[in-house]
C-alpha cells in the first residue's frame, strides 16, 4: 500500500503576504488514481499544485514523492521527479510552433532538428490517443488544440504525476469528453493524475477519489463511492446549497431593444455576423447558445456599441443608435450595461481598487475640475455588502481577488447604473459553485425588475433552466430562436451545430 | 572604382553599428529592452583605446572592450533581473554611467593615436576568391578581421536563435518567461548570460570605433551610434542576418555626406549629418505600421518576471 503512494503532502502552509493560502493541507494521491482537488474559489487549490511544480515554495510543512522528500526550488526539479502541470492558463508561446512548444526546456542534442523527437511525440500520441499539427503556431490553434499540446508537452518529459488545473472551464462538451478519456488511458497506464475543479458532474464521472478545500484548509478526503454531489458541495461551501436554478415567471414583457439585419467584420475582414436579427424584451433573460468563435463577442460589443457595423440598425426604444459610441448612448439617456467576457482585460482596471473602478463608469457625470470620490465609497461599502465579495477592503487593487470576486465587483457596478438591458458573456466562467448561484440570482433578481438581460452562456442546462428564449448563434449567423421551456439540449446542440430551425423540425416531422 | 571605395567605407562605418545591433538583439530576445547601448559602446571604446594604446596588442584591447562591455551589462542585469527595476530607467542610466566613465578614463588620451603595431594586426585582409565578386566582393571581403567577427557572430547568433536547443529556450524566456519557467528553464540564467554577451558585442562595437574606424581617442566617440543601433534592432526585425544590411545601410548613410562632398557636391552639411538619425525615425515609423507577427518584438520584451506574483 505504503509503495503506491506517488505524492504525499504534510502539513503544508503558504501565505501571500497577510493572506493565508493554504494552512496544514495533506494530500496522498496513489498510483493509477484519478484524484480531484475540489474547492470553492479561493480555496488554495492552485497554490497547493503550484508548491508540487515547484512555482511557489511553502512556507512549512512537507513534500513526498514517491516516499522521498522533495524540497522543490524551482519547475526544473519537478519535472525531473516525473511531475507534469497543466495550468490554468496555458504556458504556451503564441509565435512558436507547437514542436517548438514541446522541445523547449528539455535536454536533448544540441540543434532543435532531428527526426527521433519527432517519432517519440508521434508515438506518445498513439499511445494516448492525442493529436497535434507539430508544424502548427500556437497563435493559429483553438484552445482545444492548446489543450492537448499541453498534456502532449507534459507527457513527452515522461511525467507520471499529472496535474492539471481546470482543464475543461474552456472546451465544449466533445472535447471534455475526449479529454476525459485520455485522462483514463494515464490512469491505466499507471500515472496519478490530480485534477482541479468545482464542476461536481466531472469529479462523479471521472475522479475514484476527492479532497475538498475550504479556505485553504483540509476539510476531507473521500472515495467517491461513498459520496454525493450534494455531500460534496456541503463540504466545499460549509452548508446545504440549493443547486435549483429557478427560471422567475414575470409580466410585462415589451420590445425594448430591437437588432435588425445587422453584421460585422471581424479584424481579418472576414464576416463574424451575418444578418443577425431578434428583439430583446424586458424583464427577459434571453440566452445565446453558440460554440466558441461563433461571434458571440461581435454580438456583445455591437449591441454595445463597440464594433462598427457593417450593415443593419441597432433600435433602442423607437430610437435609432447605429454608429453611436457608447458614451453617447449613455448620454441619450439609454443605459445599457456590459460585462464582458474578459474580465479584466475590458471589464475592470486589475491595478485600481474598487472604488476607482466604480468612478471609471461616473467620473464624467461629476461637475468641476476634482473627482469627488465620497459617494462612490459608499457605494462600493454597499456593493462589498451586498454581493458577499470577499476583499480586505474597498482600496485593494481588484486583480488580487479572486475569479468570482471579480466577477461580482464588475456585475455589481453594472446593476448600481440601473440600466434597462444587461448584456453579459460567460459571467460564471471559472467561477465556483456558491459564486455561481449568487451570479444566476443576481441575474434573475434583474428581470424581475424589468431589465432585459442577455446572457452568454456555455453550460446549456443552465441555459435551459435560466433563458426564456435561446439565440442560437453558428458562424455568425442566427440558425435558431427558440422558447426555453420547449426544446432540448439535443435540439440546440444541432444548431449550435449549423442546422437551422427550419430543417430540424421538418426532421422531426418526417 | 568609385562605388567599391564607397561600400568599402560603408562597411566601416557600419561595423560597430553591426556589433552593437547584435548587442542589442541578445538583449532583446530574452525579453529585456536595454537603452544602455550607447553607454557600453562607449565604456569598451574607452577599455579598448587604452589597452591597445598601453600594450599594443590588438587581441587585448578586443578581450578588454568586450569584458567592459559586459561589465556595464552586469549592472544593468543585476538591477532588472534580480531587482526588478524599470528597464527604461536602467537602460538610460547606464548610457549615463558609461558616457562619464568613458570621459573619466579617457582624459587624458584625448587625442592620442593607437600604435602602428595595433593598426597593422587590424589591417585589412584580402580573402581570396570571395574578394573577386565584382562590386561588392572588394568592399566585403577586403577588410580588417575585426570586421570578419562581425559577420561571423551575426551568422552564428542567428544559427543560434533558430535552429539550436539554447536558442529556442532563449526565445521562450523573451516571449513568455512564465511558460519557460514552468518548462523547466532557468529564466534568470538565460536572461544574465545573454545580457553579458549582448553587453561584451556593445563593447566590442565601441572598440571598433577607437581601434580601427577612427583610431585615435576623442571624447563621445560613439556620437549617437548606440541610439541608432536601438532602432537598427527593430530594423533588422530582431534578426542577426538582417543586422548585417541595417548596419551596412545605416554605416552608409553616415559617410555620404562627406563622400557627396568630397565628389563636389554642395548639399548642406548638416542636412546631411541629420540623414542618418532622420532614416533612423522613418524606420521606426514604418516598423510600428508593418504588423507581422514573425517581426515582432519577443512578446515579454520589457517586463520584469517574478515567478510568484498573482
Amino acid at each position: 500500500m505504503r509503495e503506491s503512494v506517488m505524492v504525499e503532502l504534510k502539513n503544508i502552509t503558504k501565505t501571500f503576504g497577510t493572506v493565508l493560502a493554504n494552512e496544514d493541507v495533506d494530500l496522498i494521491v496513489q498510483k493509477g488514481e484519478i484524484h480531484a482537488l475540489l474547492g470553492e474559489n479561493g480555496a488554495g487549490k492552485s497554490t497547493l499544485v503550484n508548491m508540487l511544480s515547484g512555482i511557489y515554495s511553502p512556507d512549512s510543512g512537507s513534500i513526498f514523492i514517491r516516499g522521498k522528500q522533495m524540497n522543490f526550488d524551482s519547475p526544473k526539479e519537478s519535472i525531473a521527479c516525473g511531475i507534469g502541470m497543466v495550468h490554468q492558463h496555458f504556458k504556451l508561446v503564441d509565435r512558436l510552433t507547437a514542436k517548438e512548444n514541446i522541445i523547449a526546456g528539455n535536454k536533448g542534442s544540441f540543434f532543435t532538428s532531428g527526426k527521433e523527437i519527432e517519432k517519440k511525440i508521434i508515438s506518445l500520441c498513439e499511445k494516448y490517443d492525442l493529436t497535434v499539427d507539430l508544424s502548427k503556431r500556437v497563435q493559429d490553434m483553438s484552445v482545444g488544440e492548446k489543450q492537448m499540446l499541453e498534456i502532449i508537452k507534459v507527457l513527452y518529459r515522461g511525467a507520471d504525476i499529472l496535474i492539471l488545473d481546470e482543464p475543461t472551464a474552456v472546451l465544449i462538451p466533445q472535447e471534455v469528453e475526449r479529454l476525459f478519456n485520455i485522462i483514463r488511458r494515464m490512469k491505466k497506464e499507471g500515472c496519478a493524475v490530480i485534477i482541479i475543479t468545482h464542476k461536481l458532474g466531472e469529479v462523479m464521472e471521472l475522479c475514484d477519489k476527492v479532497t475538498v478545500l475550504r479556505r485553504g484548509k483540509n476539510v476531507e478526503s473521500v472515495d467517491i463511492a461513498q459520496t454525493s454531489p450534494k455531500h460534496l458541495t456541503e463540504l466545499m461551501v460549509g452548508g446545504a446549497v440549493d443547486l435549483e436554478i429557478q427560471r422567475v415567471k414575470t409580466e410585462n414583457k415589451e420590445p425594448v431593444y430591437e437588432i435588425k439585419n445587422i453584421s460585422v467584420m471581424n479584424s481579418d475582414g472576414l464576416k463574424a455576423l451575418q444578418d443577425v436579427s431578434f428583439t430583446m424584451h424586458t424583464s427577459e433573460i434571453l440566452g445565446v447558445a453558440a460554440v466558441a468563435g461563433s461571434g458571440q463577442k461581435e454580438l456583445c460589443e455591437a449591441l454595445f456599441g463597440l464594433v462598427k457595423l457593417s450593415q443593419g440598425e441597432l433600435v433602442f426604444k423607437g430610437e435609432n443608435i447605429t454608429g453611436k459610441t457608447p458614451r453617447e448612448i449613455y448620454k441619450k439617456g439609454i443605459s445599457m450595461s456590459s460585462v464582458p467576457e474578459d474580465r479584466l482585460g475590458m471589464g475592470l482596471v486589475g491595478s485600481m481598487d474598487i472604488v476607482d473602478n466604480l468612478l471609471l463608469k461616473e467620473y464624467y457625470t461629476q461637475k468641476g475640475l476634482f473627482i469627488n470620490r465620497k459617494p462612490l465609497k459608499e457605494k462600493a461599502k454597499e456593493l462589498v455588502n451586498r454581493l458577499q465579495v470577499s476583499t480586505p477592503g474597498i482600496h485593494h487593487p481588484v486583480k488580487q481577488l479572486s475569479g468570482g470576486n471579480i466577477q461580482k465587483v464588475l456585475l455589481g457596478r453594472e446593476i448600481y447604473l440601473e440600466p434597462d438591458v444587461l448584456i453579459t458573456s460567460y459571467p460564471v466562467r471559472g467561477l465556483d459553485i456558491g459564486a455561481t448561484y449568487q451570479i444566476y440570482d443576481l441575474l434573475n433578481e434583474q428581470k424581475k425588475k424589468g431589465v432585459s438581460v442577455l446572457f452568454v452562456g456555455e453550460d446549456l442546462d443552465v441555459l435551459l433552466n435560466l433563458s426564456d428564449r435561446i439565440l442560437v448563434l453558428c458562424d455568425g449567423k442566427v440558425t435558431g430562436l427558440v422558447d426555453a421551456k420547449n426544446t432540448t439540449k439535443e435540439e440546440i446542440g444541432m444548431m449550435m451545430a449549423g442546422h437551422t430551425q427550419e430543417t430540424i423540425q421538418n426532421k422531426g416531422g418526417a | 572604382m568609385e562605388i567599391s571605395l564607397f561600400l568599402s567605407a560603408a562597411v566601416i562605418a557600419g561595423t560597430p553599428l553591426l556589433f552593437a545591433t547584435l548587442g542589442g538583439i541578445l538583449n532583446e530576445k530574452v525579453g529585456n529592452l536595454n537603452l544602455g547601448v550607447e553607454g557600453m559602446m562607449l565604456m569598451g571604446a574607452v577599455a579598448g583605446f587604452i589597452v591597445g594604446f598601453k600594450t599594443n596588442n590588438a587581441l587585448l584591447a578586443m578581450l578588454a572592450a568586450g569584458a567592459i562591455g559586459a561589465l556595464g551589462a552586469l549592472i544593468y542585469a543585476v538591477l532588472t533581473v534580480s531587482l526588478h527595476a524599470n528597464q527604461v530607467v536602467t537602460g538610460l542610466s547606464l548610457t549615463i554611467f558609461g558616457t562619464g566613465f568613458s570621459g573619466f578614463l579617457g582624459q587624458k588620451m584625448v587625442g592620442q593615436v593607437i600604435s602602428d603595431q595595433v593598426k597593422l594586426s587590424l589591417a585589412p585582409i584580402r580573402i581570396p576568391l570571395l574578394s573577386k565578386i565584382p562590386v561588392i566582393g572588394e568592399p566585403l571581403f577586403n577588410q580588417s578581421s575585426f570586421v570578419y567577427l562581425g559577420y561571423i557572430s551575426a551568422i552564428l547568433l542567428f544559427v543560434y536563435f533558430l535552429y539550436t536547443n539554447w536558442g529556442l529556450n532563449a526565445r521562450m524566456v523573451g516571449e513568455n518567461p512564465a511558460a519557460a519557467d514552468a518548462a523547466g528553464i532557468h529564466v534568470n540564467l538565460y536572461k544574465y548570460i545573454h545580457i553579458l554577451i549582448g553587453g561584451a558585442f556593445c563593447g566590442l562595437g565601441g572598440a571598433f570605433l577607437s581601434l580601427v574606424y577612427v583610431p585615435a581617442w576623442q571624447e563621445g566617440i560613439t556620437a549617437g551610434r548606440g541610439w541608432i543601433a536601438v532602432a537598427l534592432v527593430i530594423f533588422a526585425g530582431w534578426n542577426p542576418l538582417k543586422a548585417i544590411l541595417g548596419g551596412f545601410l545605416f554605416g552608409g548613410l553616415d559617410i555620404l555626406g562627406f563622400r557627396l562632398q568630397g565628389a563636389g557636391l554642395s548639399v548642406n552639411q548638416y542636412f546631411l549629418d541629420m540623414v542618418p538619425y532622420a532614416v533612423t525615425i522613418v524606420v521606426l515609423v514604418i516598423a510600428g505600421i508593418k504588423k507581422n507577427s514573425l517581426n515582432a518584438p519577443p512578446k515579454s520584451l520589457g517586463n520584469a518576471y517574478f515567478r510568484e506574483e498573482r
